[in-house]
């Protein structure tokens, strides 16, 4: 892609510029975070030298970021594998110094790891477990009680409550290792939410789950933050996560940020193409001039059509031919998405 | 200060209810425990018998008392931090650990407390069973005791410290278990698990009384034993107090670099 379109692209992406959030919860300025690699070369020579000497790696994996979350806002972060979410997200809960910028979360400085700021917060990375391994989780609930805080009677009535939203009961008595991925995670989300964090950072919190662990898990977020007014900021490769919970997205790719701003506009711009489906008699006509014919089964076709043909072709269709049924769709989230990051790269 | 003994106690059970997960493993790993002392121990008494019933100063009953009384102290200064830390890294755990707002040092101290008294009472009954085995002879004075009990105490300090500190390593480098070697193989040399210290040659004893690895495990063994005056003892306790400063200071320096390096590198 040449600069000059790319800058259009960026234009058109960034496009309503948002105003900035009064009195954020989040906010992030020009954040950065390069890594340094040690960088080995092929062939035994490149080997002994690098014994010596070795070549440093500069490897850029958040440039010069900028977003603010509102109290109470729940944030969709979207971007391709390694496309710095997960660096980001671990500036923002202090597990990383980033390399340049601020940031400032609650009105703290995560990477100074307050334990004012940590009491606070929390990360859930739905590769990686906290809960120990080998015994109940119920024995790590307790130890992050005693850890966090929580006074006992505070401690009771948060873990009914949240036993209740995630049907936790006879799990919470299960070794973890003895858990399902879904029923692990439920466990997982509940041990870092005991201590009532204000904000929430989530990394793939449905990651390998089934459609229904994964629909329980979002309606459990959505809950949460209505309830406490808490503040989230997730990630998650499956766009019903995002469609579901957040109203407003950020998007980066290669560690820059391409969008911010609502995912119905995200999803505007880039839905260049509708789906009309058409149910007829049999499957013999040929639908070629009215569009891109993608299937056809029993009688029911599926069109690929151009977004600002959508409404002229449709009239043609029902004036031309014996048409039963007519429904006109929007492509798959995950589609236009994908769309965004391929145009990016190109 | 409520806070921590809160934890403490939290932890306790945590480790009470993992340990009991593993009952096997548990036994396997009491039974490594007494192997180790109980073949220095043959190999030492042979020796003694073919050389008259004694090597310098100690016979070949005084050599039961002491393998297994090191047995026992070995046991209680013993941890597992070194062989943990990397996995901790490599597995994201210390990520865990780090968004806790309390140091992950805590938990390991009450972990290894813990595992002491479910493992303590088992071998103390075994050693016991050795004792009579191999004729041990252990005459000990109340006086004794009371010197025993701060030297094992401050051991144990000395050595969760000098351990921690070294396992921090693994912020730095994947391969520890290098590092570890190399720590394992001077702590067998030089704390007196090999052999009682006054029988090595005697610029190695000056090492082992310079380095840290003695005061772990041979003090307070041979304190038990009667083997130290009490002027030594005293001399004794303060070079255990003057390590255990060292590695405070060491802990806290090491700590707060490996963090920095952690949290620049990222896991």
């Amino acid at each position: 892609m040449s600069n000059e379109n790319k800058n259009n692209l960026n234009n058109s992406l960034s496009l309503p510029a948002r105003s900035p959030t009064a009195n954020p919860i989040v906010h992030i300025s020009g954040l950065s975070k390069t890594y340094t690699v040690n960088q080995q070369e092929e062939g035994a020579k490149a080997t002994l030298r690098g014994i010596f000497r070795r070549k440093k790696l500069e490897v850029p994996a958040v440039s010069d970021i900028s977003f603010d979350l509102a109290p109470g806002e729940i944030l969709g972060f979207l971007g391709p594998n390694g496309a710095g979410k997960t660096t980001t997200l671990k500036m923002l809960s202090g597990l990383l110094y980033p390399t340049s910028g601020t940031a400032t979360v609650l009105g703290y400085t995560p990477w100074k790891r307050e334990r004012a700021y940590l009491q606070q917060i929390t990360l859930v990375m739905g590769q990686r477990a906290q809960l120990v391994w080998d015994i109940p989780a119920i024995h790590s609930f307790e130890l992050n009680r005693v850890i966090y805080r929580i006074p006992s009677d505070d401690f009771q009535r948060i873990l009914k409550e949240l036993t209740e939203l995630l049907e936790l009961g006879p799990l919470l008595t299960k070794p973890v290792r003895n858990l399902s991925l879904g029923e692990r995670m439920k466990c997982e989300i509940a041990a870092a939410l005991l201590h009532r964090p204000k904000v929430v950072f989530l990394d793939e919190p449905t990651i390998g789950l089934d459609v229904t662990m994964q629909r329980r898990i979002r309606a459990f977020i959505a809950e949460y933050n209505r309830r406490f007014e808490a503040t989230v900021l997730m990630t998650s490769h499956y766009m019903a996560d995002v469609a579901a919970l957040c109203k407003r997205v950020v998007v980066i790719h290669h560690g820059r940020l391409l969008f911010d701003g609502e995912l119905a506009l995200l999803l505007q711009k880039f839905t260049t193409h509708k789906t009309i489906v058409i149910q007829m008699g049999e499957c013999q006509a040929d639908l070629k001039v009215y569009g891109e014919v993608l299937s056809c089964e029993d009688g029911r076709y599926t069109l690929r059509v151009p977004k600002a043909e959508t409404a002229r072709i449709t009239e043609r269709l029902l004036a031309d031919l014996p048409v039963v049924d007519l429904l006109v769709e929007d492509p798959p989230i995950e589609e236009v998405i994908d769309r965004v990051f391929t145009e990016w790269n190109r | 200060m409520k806070h921590l003994y809160r934890l403490y106690i939290q932890q306790f059970k945590t480790t009470f209810a993992t340990m009991f997960q593993y009952r096997a493993m548990l036994v396997i790993w009491m039974i490594g425990q007494i192997l180790e002392p109980l073949v220095y121990l043959i190999v030492w008494t042979i020796v003694s018998n073919n050389n008259g019933g004694n090597v310098r100063n100690y016979t070949t009953t005084a050599f039961a008392s002491y393998f297994i009384v090191l047995m026992l102290v070995n046991q209680f200064t013993y941890t597992w931090v070194m062989y943990d830390y990397e996995y901790r890294i490599r597995e994201g755990l210390l990520s865990f650990a780090l968004l806790r707002p309390v140091h992950p040092i805590h938990s390991d101290v009450a972990d290894n407390i813990m595992s002491k008294a479910i493992t303590l009472p088992v071998l103390t009954v075994i050693a016991i069973g050795l004792a009579f085995a191999f004729h041990a002879s252990l005459a000990v004075t109340p006086w004794m005791v009371v010197l025993f009990i701060p030297g094992l105490l401050l051991a144990f300090s000395l050595r969760f410290l000098l351990e921690w500190t070294l396992a921090q390593a693994a912020f730095w480098t994947t391969r520890v278990s290098a590092i570890n070697q190399i720590y394992f193989f001077l702590l067998l040399f030089l704390s007196g698990q090999i052999a009682p210290l006054s029988l090595l040659p005697h610029p190695i004893q000056i090492a082992a009384k310079i380095l840290p690895f003695y005061w772990t495990i041979g003090f307070p063994t041979e304190l038990l034993l009667g083997k130290i005056t009490f002027a030594g003892t005293i001399e004794g306790i303060g070079i255990q107090i003057a390590w255990i400063l060292v590695c405070i200071v060491l802990v806290r320096v090491v700590w707060r670099a490996g963090v920095k390096v952690y949290s620049a590198v990222g896991q």
